[in-house]
């Protein structure tokens, strides 16, 4: 994000916590120091008025970055982020875009209760007119973040709380990574396991387990929902001849539903078996830290699956 | 330690051209040189005019649901030209006479009430937003429109409409509680007609001002009678000029009245008294106009008459030119979508299916046909 502001005047981040206290999750360390309180605003617990501001600066031609302190909290914004933002440039016949980077941490973040614990990108991803980001390494947080923030539509940029604490190479210098592109974690040549995000890490463990026992994954990680990355994904599942996709949103009507979807469409006769969904279960997340564990997609719940559609079980 | 006074307030109410035509020549004075007063006169015929054409054009099935301005015109048309041309201009849906004053072509709100997105493609250099339905989110947006603004170091500044009814939405106070804390030149311009739909301002708001709403924000607030365009005039010429100045944000009641319909899927007359109608329809601001134009000599029948001709021209005019524009096609309807459309996007307008991704283009024979056509 600095290094975006110190290119573009007309970028400012806001959001609660954000200045003086560098943001609840220290992700805005130094940014007042650097940038002023012009550029970097602390705002009132007012999720929809910040959200709804940052709408008609954009319009004005600045390029706001809204700071959720988590994406649980959006909820109350519902109306200014899917009501206005990803409709302006529609309902105006194309008059007024809306770039504007809304971020924060998304999902279960550790014990912290089932309404703080939100995985937005079931609900949101269903919604035209935004973009979807949801980084799940250092390298990616960099590269994703700067093409949201140079994207002239609203783009929801899903962070995890417990993706903050990893630690990767980031270069120092320029570089981009452009939506809709997945990278391929892992390559394999016996099932294909699809995710975005947090999940990704229990995908990769999975992996790693399940290689042991002589079963080759190519995990895919798609970095974006929207636009989501069809060509790579058809292109693995042709190759392996098998899919599990892991989401943890919640199952019904999810992102995750949407590539089972699409690749029984375009891949059917590819496939040896059915594409299985390893989502979190239909109960809001649990307090308790084992019930956590046991209700999002975990590895032991995807060594499951892969095995079920490579017919090891 | 005795009790003590922490806090008093007062809202001032300003009529200048009261509902009888009787004009303050003292606070008058200056605000609206006679020619302009003309202007403004004749502004509030055409709209009203087109109020009557739209009405009719909704009944017999060519326009979809219309909200009147019948009552409201002086509002938004004395803030239109109370402000520079180039402060935004951020209404809800009964400004028509303030967006024509600035210039937005008659055929763009009867295009958008007719059901075409492209009505609200307003051009940019007229500064106003586009027709906000959903109630109160505009007031976020002129606030983000003026904070920018401020951001830039650019004097303009932001006056967003609402009615009475709005301000029971949490937009608003969000709106009012930035506003003020961030010093955000905005003008919350109330038009309280009294009624949001069917629910009277009673249950709105039980203290005696809308206008003490913005009170508790900390900012300044005034009344005035909205059916009157001198006080509209001067009173947001003169709230400009302090939120200009200031940076600061005002917010405005002006008491109004909707002589008309919610829209056109209302029927006010189920819920309101028509003895409160008719004492309205006195109050009416064309009519004080009018009547002070003939006292000052500016005005009488034939020229009256004149201007009912030249109006009806220029509506009517209007809804040929509106009902002219050829319906949208589908693959239109893609074209706002993104600032470049995504493939997942591009392949359901280029294949036609909407349920899923579809068939890729070459195998649906799709892009063959284009080339070849």
């Amino acid at each position: 994000m600095s290094e975006e502001m110190r290119r573009d005047a007309r970028i400012y981040l806001l959001g609660e916590e954000v200045a003086q206290y560098n943001g609840a999750y220290k992700v805005s360390r130094g940014m007042l120091d650097e940038f002023g309180p012009r550029r970097v605003i602390d705002m009132p617990i007012s999720e929809s008025g910040f959200a709804g501001m940052a709408i008609g600066s954009a319009m004005m031609g600045l390029r706001p970055i809204v700071e959720f302190m988590s994406w649980s909290f959006s909820l109350v914004a519902a109306d200014p982020i899917l009501n206005n933002a990803p409709k302006m440039l529609y309902m105006s016949g194309g008059q007024f875009g809306c770039p504007i980077v809304f971020r924060g941490n998304d999902g279960a973040g550790g014990q912290l209760g089932s309404t703080h614990s939100w995985c937005v990108e079931g609900l949101y991803s269903n919604v035209p007119g935004l973009k979807i980001a949801i980084p799940s390494n250092p390298y990616d947080a960099k590269g994703l973040m700067k093409t949201a923030i140079r994207d002239d539509d609203p783009v929801f940029f899903l962070e995890s709380e417990r993706l903050l604490s990893i630690k990767g190479e980031v270069p120092e210098e320029e570089y981009t990574i452009p939506f809709g592109k997945a990278a391929i974690r892992r390559e394999g040549t016996d099932c294909t396991i699809v995710s975005w995000g947090r999940p990704v890490h229990f995908a990769m463990e999975a992996a790693e387990t399940l290689a042991k026992e002589g079963i080759s994954c190519e995990v895919i990680d798609g970095r974006t929902i929207r636009p989501m990355d069809w060509t790579t994904i058809f292109a693995s599942v042709r190759k392996t001849n098998a899919c599990v996709v892991v989401d943890q949103s919640w199952s019904f009507a999810s992102p995750g539903s949407e590539v089972a979807a699409q690749v029984s469409e375009h891949c059917f006769d590819d496939l040896d078996h059915p594409v299985l969904r390893v989502h979190s279960d239909d109960v809001p997340a649990p307090y308790a830290q084992n019930l956590e564990q046991e209700m999002l997609p975990n590895p032991r719940k995807i060594i499951a699956a892969v095995k079920k559609v490579t017919y090891r079980a | 330690m005795p009790t003590k006074t922490v806090f008093t307030a007062e809202i001032q109410y300003l009529s200048i051209l009261n509902e009888h035509g009787k004009f303050d020549a003292k606070l008058g004075k200056d605000v609206i040189p006679d020619k302009d007063l003309l202007v403004l006169y004749e502004h509030m015929v055409r709209c009203r005019y087109l109020d009557e054409v739209a009405f009719k054009l909704q009944r017999s099935g060519r326009m979809g649901t219309y909200p009147q301005n019948m009552g409201q015109e002086a509002t938004s048309l004395g803030a239109a030209y109370a402000l520079n041309k180039d402060d935004w201009l951020v209404p809800c849906y009964r400004e028509n006479c303030g967006l024509f004053y600035r210039g937005l072509p008659m055929e763009y709100i009867l295009l958008h009430w007719m059901g075409d997105e492209r009505g609200n493609a307003i051009p940019r250099e007229l500064y106003c937003t586009p027709l906000a339905i959903p109630i109160g989110t505009q007031m976020l947006h002129a606030t983000g429109l003026a904070w920018a603004s401020k951001y830039r170091g650019e004097k303009r500044i932001a006056c967003t409409f609402f009615g009475d009814g709005a301000t029971s939405e949490g937009d608003f106070h969000e709106a009012a509680n930035f506003a003020a804390n961030l010093d955000i030149p905005v003008i919350f311009f109330c038009q309280n007609n009294f009624w949001a739909i069917s629910v009277p301002g009673k249950i709105q708001c039980s203290a005696p001002t809308v206008a003490q709403r913005g009170l508790a924000y900390g900012m300044d607030c005034f009344q005035c009678d909205g059916n009157d365009i001198f006080a509209v005039v001067k009173t947001v010429r003169d709230a400009a000029k302090y939120a200009r100045a200031k940076s600061r944000p005002v917010f405005i009641e002006a008491v109004t009245y909707r002589l008309g319909d919610h829209t056109t899927a209302d029927d006010a007359r189920r819920y309101r008294d028509q003895a409160e109608v008719d004492m309205w329809k006195q109050r009416d601001p064309i009519l004080r106009v009018r009547q002070l134009l003939k006292e000052r000599k500016l005005w009488n029948d034939s020229k009256e008459a004149a201007l009912k001709e030249k109006v009806e021209k220029e509506v009517h005019a209007a809804v040929e030119r509106a009902e002219g524009i050829a319906a949208p096609s589908r693959n239109d309807f893609f074209d706002h979508m993104y600032a470049e459309l995504p493939e997942d996007l591009r392949l359901q307008r280029d294949t036609m299916q909407t349920h899923s991704l579809g068939e890729v283009l070459e195998e649906s024979g799709v892009r063959s046909q284009e080339s070849g056509g």
